[in-house]
């Protein structure tokens, strides 16, 4: 019987073969890439495709000059990676980087640049932006430093969820804007450890997934400025540029300042899947935080510029992404970086699902032409760690190209459906032409995703990006002044009626039809097929004063007002009830796209369209009523028939109602013309409608009813 | 960093003194393994603990994992309101019985019955 094997012990290369600099090191092993602790050191592995020489510089933690700077030899390097093991380095208080030197022939695309110190892209942490908002010392010749990490946590059997797509409610949520707000309650605001606290909110909410905005490291000091008219900072708070790719921001963790933002982000996400929650990740692929040719040089510009980067034959960035630069994402290179990035998330933090910032870009080759078969997409779509991994694309790009429907998708993909916010914002203000295109979007957009199935559309009317849902129906025009740029950011296309009156207002008609027409939203959204996406907060209609851009605002105007679960509790009454009826309702949710067929056998089809009369539409392009009837099983197996009418007409309509099977009897569960608390019913406690044959929908209301047996008393 | 080892009934009581970072915490991390029994409780005095870095935070979850290991359990006292707040911003409060005062993380660990093994 022999002892285990002690790799630390028995490995006869765990011992140094020279010294560089006064430090003890030997060659090192090229894989893995970044910087790895090993027996008795730290093995550093970097590549280059065109690089002569590079140099790993050692600070120590927060010195303003490098304690030690050690020349990589040549012998070390195999390929273009130059490797190297550092014996006794104190893991935890050095800080590193790289100093890559250039050919003595200079290619007009590359950027060498040997007087900066890179960072190294495979970094697992960064110090330089640990306490959120703390003014950096522009003067650091080194602002975002590579760390050393253990990635040892103490999982106790945590596993992603594999929830299935046909269940999912997605949330969209900002971490620090989501506790920062003292009205939070929280202990630690504004990061990951107060995320986990509002855990309970979101489980008695109902949602299951929570799609969080960009974790990766960013600089929310990149572009900081003040604005000249209001005296207030503006930073990149949204953080859709990224410094470190496999580095959670530390900012966002209680414990960053300590180093410990890896293990906090961890415990968030554990703490999500104990409570059933999935968490997915907003990641920007598309460009890095180096921008254009005028931008810092943090690690790629001068690692291997011409690889990185897409460049016009001047070698100047292409901009598909309006950032500055945009990532040569189908390079074999970068696609090999993409993937190992979103495989350490979804392997070492448990990460259920991605959804990439403009994914279009994602698409395109060196030159920025679309692909028809993008190498990048393709490998993710099959890759074995991320088979279980939600992958949601933001299907577009700032360089017009518009993939809604044709995202190259290898029947994995999913997106977020923009075509189904656009349909249903103009539907609920009352525009006319749009009752064809609405029934096709409540159906899961068949002719965007048929061959894919309903669950390849997440469906959303609004999102991080453009008004939320109070604003929506607040506000004809974006009030953009906050951000500096005399209102000319952000979109003018905002498909969204005020009700009567430009922002605030006391008059309560207005007021009123303002909770209606948010409701109304709510009810299409939860009743489509599909998988619905809710903005946070927009289930207690917070609003952002007519900003549809607030990127650059950290400040109440970004911030949940918890107040608001207390004044606007009729709203989230409304919204967790309809959460709790599509869970109710598998017919709501199927992954393929009903037709008109009767695939379980209830005599009805699984889909039919109603009007003014039962079973007769009205498909004219004056249409402003349509009604739909979903015929399948509940949760139970049973029979079941879910019947939704939508009235966005400024008058009352009564409808006829379709029949019902013998024994069953229509119940009312929501009617958003009704005061509360008679807007909505507890699922499977409906009351019964006294009228069969037919029900009054109001002036710009949603009703929406529930055909099953009565209950015996 | 400094180590003071005492007993109290059958609870085994290990202080420690000075700091515990990425210097000192190998070492104090052998140290306290090699006395780490079985089938007991023992209890961290942290109430002269100076800098705790994240290498001795890993120090004192490795031990948790030890004892589990060896089916002790693991009480803290004397805890810092900065140490507190980063056990459990990262969730690993939980692993431990946390009191304020030796007397109490004495008759706390004396209730907390014989521990589960920490092998799935």
């Amino acid at each position: 019987m022999t002892d285990v094997i002690r790799a630390d012990l028995d490995w006869v290369d765990s011992f140094p073969t020279q010294q560089v600099a006064g430090y003890d090191v030997r060659p090192g092993r090229t894989m893995p890439f970044g910087a790895t602790l090993v027996s008795g050191g730290v093995n550093f592995s970097i590549y280059s495709s065109a690089a002569k020489a590079v140099t790993l510089v050692l600070f120590k933690q927060g010195e303003p000059e490098p304690v030690a700077e050690l020349p990589i030899p040549d012998e070390f390097r195999i390929g273009s990676v130059w490797s190297m093991t550092v014996f006794n380095l104190d893991y935890e208080g050095i800080e590193y980087g790289y100093r890559v030197y250039g050919p003595s022939e200079v290619d007009f695309r590359d950027r060498f640049d040997h007087t900066q110190i890179l960072a190294d892209p495979y970094a697992r942490a960064f110090s330089g932006r640990n306490e959120w908002g703390q003014e950096p010392d522009r003067s650091n010749i080194y602002p975002y430093r590579s760390r050393l990490t253990f990635e040892d946590f103490d999982w106790e059997g945590d596993q992603p969820l594999r929830i299935p797509s046909v269940d999912l409610v997605i949330y969209e949520l900002h971490v620090r804007g989501f506790t920062r707000d003292p009205s939070s309650g929280v202990a630690q605001p504004g990061t990951y450890a107060g995320l986990i606290e509002k855990i309970p909110y979101l489980k008695e909410l109902g949602v299951n997934c929570v799609e969080l905005m960009p974790v990766f490291e960013f600089d929310e000091f990149e572009n900081s400025r003040i604005n000249a008219e209001t005296g207030e900072r503006l930073y990149n708070f949204w953080g859709y540029s990224t410094v470190g790719f496999f580095a959670p921001k530390a900012g966002y963790a209680a414990t960053g300042k300590f180093g410990m933002q890896r293990d906090e982000f961890k415990n968030l996400v554990k703490e999500f899947h104990k409570a059933g929650i999935e968490v997915v990740l907003d990641v920007v692929f598309n460009h890095t935080a180096e921008g254009n040719e005028y931008g810092p040089t943090i690690h790629f510009r001068g690692l291997d510029n011409r690889t990185y980067y897409m460049l016009t034959p001047e070698g100047f960035y292409y901009n598909f992404s309006g950032t500055g630069n945009t990532l040569n994402c189908n390079s074999p290179i970068v696609r090999e970086y993409v993937l190992s990035c979103l495989r350490f998330w979804a392997s070492e933090y448990h990460v259920d699902g991605f959804r990439f910032d403009l994914a279009a870009i994602l698409g395109r080759g060196p030159d920025g032409a679309p692909l028809e078969n993008p190498p990048l997409l393709e490998s993710m779509a099959f890759d074995p760690v991320l088979t279980d991994c939600l992958l949601i694309a933001e299907a577009w790009d700032a360089g017009g190209l518009y993939q809604v429907g044709s995202f190259p998708n290898y029947r994995r993909w999913s997106e977020w459906n923009g075509k189904y916010r656009d349909t249903v914002r103009k539907w609920i203000k009352g525009d006319e032409g749009v009752v064809g295109d609405l029934a096709t979007r409540l159906v899961g957009s068949p002719d965007l995703y048929w061959a894919r199935g309903a669950c390849s559309s997440i469906n959303f009317i609004t999102c991080h990006d453009g008004f939320n849902l109070a604003d929506m129906v607040s506000y004809n025009d974006k009030h953009n002044e906050a951000n500096g740029e005399h209102n000319n950011d952000g979109a003018n296309d905002n498909n969204s009626w005020n009700c009567g009156a430009e922002g605030p207002t006391d008059d309560p008609e207005i007021l009123r039809t303002r909770t209606r027409q948010m409701k109304n939203a709510m009810v299409l959204l939860l009743t489509s097929q599909g998988v619905p996406m809710i903005l946070a907060g927009d289930e207690v209609a917070r609003t952002q004063h007519g900003n549809n851009n607030a990127y650059c605002h950290d400040s109440e105007l970004t911030w949940m007002d918890w107040n608001l679960v207390d004044e606007n509790q009729e709203m989230l009454r409304f919204v967790s009830n309809m959460i709790a009826f599509r869970k109710a309702h598998p017919s709501l949710r199927e992954g393929h796209h009903p037709h008109g067929g009767d695939p379980v056998g209830c005599g009805y089809p699984d889909v039919s369209w109603h009007g003014i009369r039962a079973w007769q539409p009205d498909w004219s392009p004056q249409s402003r009523l349509i009604a739909m009837m979903r015929n399948g099983h509940n949760i139970e197996g049973d029979d079941n028939h879910v019947y939704v009418a939508s009235n966005t007409h400024w008058e009352d309509h009564r409808l006829e109602l379709p029949g019902l099977p013998d024994g069953m009897r229509w119940h009312l569960f929501a009617d958003t013309a009704a005061e509360a608390p008679a807007d909505v019913a507890v699922p499977g406690r409906e009351p019964v409608l006294a009228d069969q044959h037919g029900i009054s929908v109001g002036a710009r209301s949603s009703v929406v009813l529930v055909g099953r047996a009565v209950a015996p008393s | 960093m400094d180590i003071k080892q005492s007993r109290s009934d059958d609870i085994l009581v290990l202080k420690l003194i000075g700091d515990l970072d990425g210097r000192t915490a190998p070492a104090a991390q052998a140290q306290i393994l090699e006395v780490l029994p079985s089938d007991e409780r023992v209890l961290l005095d942290l109430s002269e603990l100076g800098v705790v870095t994240s290498a001795g935070l890993r120090t004192m979850l490795l031990v948790y994992r030890q004892a589990q290991a060896r089916n002790s359990t693991v009480g803290l006292v004397g805890l810092s309101q900065e140490l507190h707040g980063i056990l459990s911003a990262t969730g690993f409060l939980t692993f431990f019985v946390v009191s304020d005062t030796v007397d109490d993380g004495l008759s706390e660990l004396a209730d907390v019955p014989a521990q589960r093994s920490g092998v799935r």
